[in-house]
């Protein structure tokens, strides 16, 4: 079957086998690696994108769902050269050591901070509850969370 | 993990999707958020041939007041459940539910009709519409009927829905006067399943007695239940300590309690135990005199 999908605003068009899994349509087809794949079971978050602004785990999405649709990848945050506030948040203040779940954080953060630009710590625990960090113990991505909720706030004033 | 083949179709009407079931027969599985049926796809417990794509369907997404009633769509995922003013405002336990669901990602593409129809034991949405006395409309070529809530969920992943039926959409009446609601609920900490939940709506009379007490019970049994006991033991009565802990003693009554490395039987009865106890009392502490 064919899929038409828009990601990071670039328009494409594929020949997929229906029971194709949009992480693997990102990754094998698209070639944008940087979505991970995870439990494949719907609970770690690394395969996290945005369909049309909104976090969801693409490993347990069809491909051929997402005909029509914006798709949002970790690529697809870096605009003109420049880090992503949520990206330097975990830039800045650690939120990452072996980084295998962080391309999902930031898609996630991008998400919350969408829907709330000044989420409380208790917030920010409750929204990452969906996303598995073995790492870091959790407390440099609410960190880093923060950093980038105060830095997108603070660019809004200066616009 | 990928699952076997099948062939994608994409419905755009319900008068579609119902015509596509009937051509497909038991081949054919209906695909809404996917958030159900894909894991038990690639786990192969189900191996469907034909699935039959309803999310785009505009008929069966959105919630609307009807005559009185919230009517909420079949295929309205749970972020516009729980984020929806009506809902909010009027039928608040079914908002409290929809945000307890999963995590973030999970509400951003499971739907209500999807969470009824699949009827996991440990889902949320069952204890909610139990407690609300919900009813499901349910459509198929040949017309349509209404399953009440109670008569809804049949057995483990088993429901009311017949072959060739397709779950539309499900009918609430506003929360009444005097009336406070909660959903506790122990979860699964990775899935945030419930290992016990429990759905409580109180309306109180006049006097301050108990008109009318609901409770859903989901986690605890093959399927999604309301603890007639518990209900009828404080009927009429005044909410104090005592009664409410009398009446929530009842909760685990007459069920075969679901046992797994999550929970024992035993633990996950107690748990239904004092959640029933809580809810209810935040119930009663929510409502406005």
């Amino acid at each position: 079957m064919r899929v038409t999908v828009t990601i990071n605003g670039q328009r494409r068009s594929d020949e997929i086998e229906d029971r194709l899994l949009l992480v693997h349509y990102l990754r094998e087809v698209a070639q944008l690696t940087g979505t991970h794949v995870g439990c494949e079971t719907s609970l770690c978050g690394a395969c996290t994108v945005l369909i049309n602004g909104k976090a969801v785990k693409s490993c347990t999405v069809l491909a051929a769902q997402a005909e029509g649709v914006e798709i949002t990848t970790v690529e697809g945050l870096v605009k003109d050269g420049h880090l992503h506030p949520v990206q330097e948040g975990f830039w800045e203040e650690h939120g990452l050591q072996c980084g295998f779940c962080t391309p999902g954080m930031l898609m996630l953060t991008t998400d919350l901070l969408s829907r709330n630009p000044d989420p409380s710590e208790a917030e920010i625990r409750h929204a990452l509850d969906g996303n598995l960090c073995r790492c870091t113990g959790y407390q440099h991505i609410i960190n880093a969370v923060q950093y980038a909720a105060r830095k997108m706030r603070e660019t809004r004033k200066s616009a | 993990m990928f699952p076997a083949s099948f062939q994608y179709h994409r419905a755009a009407s319900v008068k579609d999707a119902l015509g596509m079931l009937q051509q497909f027969g038991d081949d054919a599985k209906l695909l809404s958020g996917g958030h159900s049926l894909l894991p038990m796809m690639k786990l192969r417990l189900a191996q469907p041939t034909h699935l039959v794509d309803i999310a785009g369907v505009a008929e069966l997404s959105g919630v609307r007041e009807e005559g009185g009633k919230i009517v909420i769509g079949g295929a309205t995922i749970h972020d516009n459940v729980a984020s929806n003013q009506i809902v909010r405002n009027k039928l608040g336990l079914l908002a409290e539910v929809a945000s307890a669901i999963g995590d973030i990602q999970v509400r951003n593409r499971g739907t209500i009709g999807g969470s009824l129809a699949h009827s996991d034991p440990a889902a949320d949405y069952p204890a909610g519409v139990l407690a609300l006395e919900g009813e499901i409309k349910l459509e198929s070529s040949s017309g349509s009927r209404v399953v009440k809530a109670q008569d809804f969920f049949v057995d483990l992943l088993t429901t009311a829905i017949k072959p060739g039926e397709i779950l539309t959409g499900v009918s609430f009446t506003p929360h009444p006067a005097r009336t406070g609601f909660a959903y506790l609920k122990h979860r699964q900490p990775a899935s945030g399943f419930a290992i016990v939940g429990i759905a409580a709506m109180v309306t109180l009379d006049a006097k301050g007695n108990c008109e009318r007490v609901r409770v859903g019970v989901t986690g605890l049994g093959a399927k999604a239940f309301r603890p007639a006991a518990v209900e009828s033991a404080l009927a009429g009565k005044k909410p104090d300590t005592g009664a409410i802990g009398t009446a929530a003693a009842h909760a685990a009554d007459g069920i075969d309690p679901l046992s797994d490395i999550h929970a024992s039987a035993d633990f996950r009865s107690e748990l239904a135990r004092v959640y029933t106890r809580r809810a209810i009392q935040q119930a009663i502490a929510r409502i406005k005199t």
